[in-house]
């Protein structure tokens, strides 16, 4: 059999099993690009998980109350835990963690643009966690049922911490909303500014998505960007409603023949912008994760000397 | 309880809290900033512990008091004049080496003094320190075992950690030190009288760092007052950042 024929076959296995719902697993024969596919998207959720840190750890300082510097800690805790497991599942496709960072500290892996934006206030905790983990939930649900097993098995297991995290920024907000003039007018400015870059999350219109339609194919996304930005919309417009606050889109309308809300057009442009590198955070952002890595270099070095000294030591006993 | 005894627990309620306090606020600057994210894990869960220890002990502070005021009260409407945290709680977060260093020194007081606070008549205090031990256990596993590596890593890495051992040992000494308030509860046995502490926690700590290549100080300096409210200036800094948005918006909840 020529080794040209022998692919095809594999390939053929290959979407045999996507088709019938079986997950691929890291031993199973795979298409490159649909390795290399999922290593763009998994690596880029994991550094998401991690810069993701930063903008809330920003305010961990500042917490307006003992409680709620304790809800902050888990919670980003939580993150850095689940950018663990994802370099861990990327890992099984054959790439390290080192060249995963090295490639988010070059610029050359993406990392969710909504982290770009400053969080300025204690309300944006609120919003952070209401809107934003809010928006990577309904994604995240969807990628439960992605193709590749290790990706899916970490995405059940993230959702369910998950579902804390929005909880505890939608508790955040509505203490605000229930608290005074200037603290309800912190919650409604935060949720001005985080909501149509929480929409931005879901990433371009399905018309426009470069990565969309292979990927659809192969399962590793479930639902279109549309899709799952309407969910996101729809639930949210009820959220903003029951914390009496005003919504930003002032086009939101309920479509009866639809069974969904219509929305205002997103500034295309402004998302664009900060992709490109024009967000208040984009550079401190990496500047700050390039800053811990560099400073953390001589632990490493510590740590992997002071183990080969061990090992030599355990070598020379045996 | 008299009233002598109940106000001297309430002081000693506010120690412990703003030890914890303190600490866990410090060890929180960390998180987003390790060395790799692993790191970020474990202070995140450090942090957590004592920003926990620091609710309970407020909280019972707030019930000996019984005048309305709050564990957020204590956390944030407090000076550094009035805070009674130790010093070394709040010596900046420096390098890790400085971090894991001053850990270790915490972490073996800790395991001292917990187990026989767990013997206090004072059934709160006791019962908080039985919850705080098994989190000391594990910091101090942690904390020991990087200070080994560290100490006993590279050039550059043991250079570091001496150095930490060497800025940090001068504060130490006022772990073990009593007042009358502190004497009064040894007295009636609720507090743990640690000047009994001192000579387990440098055989403890004289050992971790001889096996990992560090020396351990002369007793050449020691600085003192956390107790009193005589801090150093790092900790006007510490309370003016973590007080901001709480006292910029008095009287609110969150
Ligand atoms: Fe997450
Ligand atoms: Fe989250
Ligand atoms: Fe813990």
């Amino acid at each position: 059999m020529s080794s040209e024929q022998n692919i095809s076959l594999q390939e053929q296995q290959f979407m045999h099993k996507i088709k019938a719902e079986e997950k691929i697993e890291p031993k199973d024969w795979m298409p490159e690009k649909y390795r290399k596919n999922l290593i763009r998207q998994i690596s880029q959720h994991a550094h998401s998980e991690v810069i993701g840190m930063q903008p809330e750890g920003n305010f961990l300082t500042r917490a307006p109350s003992l409680r709620r510097k304790a809800i902050l800690l888990s919670k980003i805790q939580d993150e850095a835990g689940h950018g663990l497991y994802l370099y861990s599942a990327a890992e099984t496709l054959g790439i390290t963690r080192e060249e995963m960072i090295e490639a988010l500290q070059s610029g050359q892996a993406k990392y969710a643009s909504i982290f770009n934006y400053p969080a300025l206030t204690w309300g944006d905790m609120g919003a952070i966690g209401w809107l934003v983990d809010g928006a990577a939930i309904v994604n995240q649900v969807s990628l439960q049922r992605t193709s590749y097993g290790p990706y899916s098995r970490g995405m059940i297991r993230i959702c369910k911490e998950e579902s804390f995290h929005q909880r505890q920024g939608y508790d955040i907000m509505l203490s605000l909303v229930n608290g005074t003039p200037a603290q309800k007018a912190m919650a409604q400015d935060s949720l001005n500014r985080f909501y149509w870059p929480a929409l931005m999350m879901f990433g371009p219109h399905d018309s426009e998505s470069a990565h969309s339609a292979k990927s659809m194919e192969w399962k590793i996304k479930r639902e279109t960007n549309d899709d799952l930005r309407q969910k996101f919309i729809d639930q949210t417009a009820s959220q903003i409603e029951f914390l009496g606050l005003e919504h930003p889109d002032k086009e939101l309308k309920w479509n009866e023949e639809r069974g969904h809300y219509d929305s205002g057009e997103i500034d295309w442009e402004e998302f664009h912008n900060v992709i490109a590198g024009n967000g208040h955070c984009n550079r401190q952002r990496l500047e700050h994760h390039i800053k811990a890595h560099e400073e953390g270099a001589w632990v490493r070095e510590a740590l992997a000397a002071y183990n080969a000294k061990k090992q030599a030591n355990k070598a020379e006993a045996a | 309880m008299s009233d002598t005894i109940k106000d001297a627990t309430l002081e000693y309620a506010i120690r412990l809290g703003d030890d914890a306090n303190v600490l866990g606020h410090r060890i929180s600057e960390w998180v987003s900033h390790g060395p790799f994210l692993e790191e970020d894990i474990a202070y995140a869960n450090v942090a957590l512990d004592y920003i926990g220890r620091a609710r309970m002990f407020y909280g019972y502070a707030s019930e000996l008091a019984n005048d309305g005021r709050t564990e957020d009260d204590f956390a944030y409407m407090r000076d550094d004049r009035q805070y009674r945290n130790l010093l070394l709680m709040e010596m900046p977060k420096e390098d890790f080496a400085y971090s894991q260093v001053r850990q270790l020194f915490i972490d073996i007081y800790y395991g001292l003094l917990l187990p026989e606070l767990v013997k206090s008549k004072d059934d709160t205090l006791a019962a908080i320190a039985a919850k705080a031990i098994k989190e000391t256990r594990y910091h101090l596993r942690r904390s020991r075992d990087w200070v080994l590596r560290l100490g006993d890593g590279t050039e550059e890495s043991h250079r570091r950690t001496q150095r930490a051992v060497d800025s940090l040992w001068g504060y130490t000494h006022e772990m073990f030190e009593m007042d009358d308030t502190e004497r009064l509860l040894v007295d009636s046995g609720i507090g743990v009288d640690i000047t009994k502490l001192r000579d387990d926690w440098h055989r403890q700590v004289g050992s971790i760092l001889t096996e990992a290549t560090l020396n351990v100080p002369e007793d050449s300096w020691t600085v003192r007052g956390g107790r009193i409210g005589y801090h150093t200036e790092n900790l006007g800094h510490l309370l003016t950042e973590m007080q901001f948005v709480h006292r910029s918006y008095p009287g609110c909840q969150w």
